[in-house]
């Protein structure tokens, strides 16, 4: 026995964590055992107490003093930043499965073949697959996992862990099945070569460092100076992985496919919950196992993010559909959030980025997840009424569903006195201060470019003549509605009185990352 | 050395990054991505071998469990499109554009 230490796990910091699997695996335990007519019944009470359980344990846990060294033995680093993308990736949750409890929106039998009688007997029998809620659970927990990663391999592991549910949960729209299961193919297929990248980058980086801890690759770092071609193929191929899970140009291509395919609410799960945990973990990365190497990654970053504001502003201009327009719009966002992450220098410099990083990323989700339960509200015969015409008029039809959606719109563009607008000054000011001005010229244009088409949408809403067989507006679930009221009352909070939470992401920020 | 199992580790990620990009059958695709997967393996244990530690050899051991898995949600998907369009071609999946 001499010489075997048993690891020291600190289940207190990494209770929220294990609560949220505890909650899917119990979901699991469900589906195999319980009868088909009270699942749906079960499932939502354990997800939704899973997950404001856990909301609750994250601030146990940030009452407890946020903890200074990294837990279960140096693998998952609960720190500042962790606790406070826990949070939000776990409120974005909560309204997202309000949203999916919606059967409307799910397949009642994904192995039923459209349109042969097996999947119409399905539809008759009612009700929708229940296994959605377990699937998302576990998904939830990867992107927690993933964003307080402090060792490659877990967050490869957290990587798949978020990934694999999501790929499935893409192909299982109600209506048209075609389009979800090929968003699903897509999703699986380019996320799957993306994470093979992902994989070998962390091998090379494993064969320069001799570790694959983020604190381990930087002490590497400071050993060699960082001119070694092991650790730059390595951190280039990490890069690939991750900027690809954010939707980076140019590895935005999957991002309007599987946003228009997916159902809608898992749609605003990944839009929202995906988007927070992938710059969590890019920021892990990149400022503390890769924060000495910032002479080599910060040039190319510059372009990545360059190109993904434009590309993403450019490109939503000639979109048809409101779902990949707001795919688009989310690749615009994730290249404003670029800027924050190459904006390092010092420890202030760094901490005021990650500020604007966080208040962005919390403003954004919100009104990502907000905007999409809108999108599920205005139907046709045939589902979702997707393509722009026929939200024409929408405004005559409908004022305040259409009052909502123009604000959410307004606050996508960052007109003052909502969300947007807080968030990006936030990480501009902090590009600023960091000395990437020609990136924030860059950013402001395509945020223009951007309200162009956002305003162009609110215009066609309201000022279009109603076609006359347009589509319904279906009443909503007391869920879809609470969804709704609760976006529109965070945008314009965080629109008017940032300043609460603006702290709570300065509190955060201030430790910066634990090693 | 070591360094020959490195080469054809290099060599097999490439053929299996080549074989995704040219090939158009979902399966072989999919094939091609467990190629670049058990690249990376082989990276990982002879690193380990270079280094004298134990950690790469360990990760091997996760990324077969991530790839099995991977190949459960993977083959689910593509056999339901299979069934429905009759054909596991990616060219023929082509209603999400623009």
């Amino acid at each position: 026995m001499n010489g075997i230490q048993p690891p020291t796990i600190e289940y207190g910091q990494l209770s929220p964590l294990l609560l949220v699997f505890g909650a899917a695996i119990v979901g699991v335990l469900i589906e195999a055992l319980a009868p088909r007519y009270l699942r749906k019944s079960l499932q939502m009470p354990v997800t939704l107490l899973g997950l404001v359980g856990a909301f609750a344990l994250v601030l146990t846990v940030v009452m407890q003093g946020v903890p200074t060294k990294a837990a279960a033995e140096g693998a998952i680093a609960v720190d500042g930043p962790a606790l406070f993308i826990w949070g939000v990736i776990l409120v974005l949750a909560v309204i997202s499965v309000l949203l999916i409890n919606d059967d409307n929106e799910f397949v009642a039998s994904a192995a039923a073949v459209p349109g042969t009688p097996e999947e119409e007997d399905a539809i008759a029998a009612g009700g929708a697959h229940t296994e959605i809620y377990p699937l998302a659970l576990f998904a939830i927990g990867g992107m927690m996992l993933f964003a307080s990663a402090n060792d490659l391999l877990i967050m490869f592991v957290a990587l798949e862990v978020m990934s694999l549910p999501l790929y499935l949960l893409c192909g299982l729209a109600r209506r048209r099945r075609l389009l979800s299961q090929e968003a699903s193919v897509k999703y699986f297929l380019l996320g799957a070569f993306s994470s093979a990248f992902f994989l070998y980058g962390m091998a090379l980086v494993y064969g320069f460092a001799g570790t694959v801890s983020l604190a381990g690759i930087s002490d590497a770092l400071g050993a060699v100076g960082g001119q070694n071609t092991l650790l730059l193929i390595g951190a280039g191929m990490l890069g690939v992985g991750l900027l690809f899970k954010i939707g980076a140009a140019p590895f935005q291509a999957w991002k309007p496919d599987v946003y228009q395919g997916a159902p809608t609410p898992i749609t605003a799960l990944m839009a929202s919950g995906t988007l927070v945990a992938a710059f969590g973990a890019v920021l892990r990365v990149f400022w503390v196992a890769l924060g000495n190497l910032d002479w080599d990654w910060r040039p190319v970053m510059w372009g990545v993010a360059i190109l993904t504001m434009v590309a993403g502003a450019v490109l939503a201009i000639t979109q048809t559909d409101i779902k990949r327009m707001l795919a688009y719009s989310s690749i615009a966002h994730a290249g404003f959030l670029l800027t924050g992450v190459i904006a390092t220098g010092a420890e202030a410099q760094n901490a005021l980025s990650l500020k604007g990083i966080l208040f962005y990323l919390v403003a954004y989700g919100i009104t990502t997840v907000g905007a999409f339960a809108v999108v599920t509200m205005v139907r046709d015969a045939g589902g979702e009424a997707g393509h722009l015409s026929r939200w024409a008029g929408l405004g005559k039809r409908s004022p305040a569903l259409a009052g909502v959606f123009a604000f959410f719109l307004l606050a996508f563009a960052g007109i003052p006195l909502t969300s947007g607008f807080f968030g990006k000054y936030a990480v501009f000011a902090a590009a600023v201060a960091g000395g990437a001005v020609p990136l924030v010229i860059v950013g402001v244009v395509s945020s223009a470019v951007a309200a162009f088409f956002y305003v162009r949408v609110i215009v066609l809403m309201f000022f279009s003549e109603p076609a006359p067989d347009g589509p319904t507006i279906a009443v909503p679930s007391v869920g879809t509605a609470g969804v709704v009221a609760i976006a529109a009352a965070a945008t314009v909070v965080l629109g008017i009185y940032p300043e609460p939470v603006l702290r709570l992401a300065e509190d955060a920020a201030s430790t910066l990352f634990i090693r | 050395m070591t360094t020959h199992y490195l080469v054809l580790s290099a060599l097999l990620f490439a053929i299996g990054a080549v074989g995704v990009l040219v090939r158009r059958n979902a399966i072989v695709i999919f094939m091609c991505v467990e190629l670049m997967l058990n690249a990376c393996n082989l990276a990982f244990v002879t690193f380990a071998r270079q280094h004298g530690n134990l950690d790469g050899q360990l990760i091997a051991f996760f990324v077969m469990v991530v790839a099995a898995a991977e190949v459960v949600v993977g083959l689910a998907i593509i056999v339901t499109i299979f069934r429905t369009r009759r054909s596991a071609s990616v060219d023929d999946a082509n209603l999400l554009k623009y």
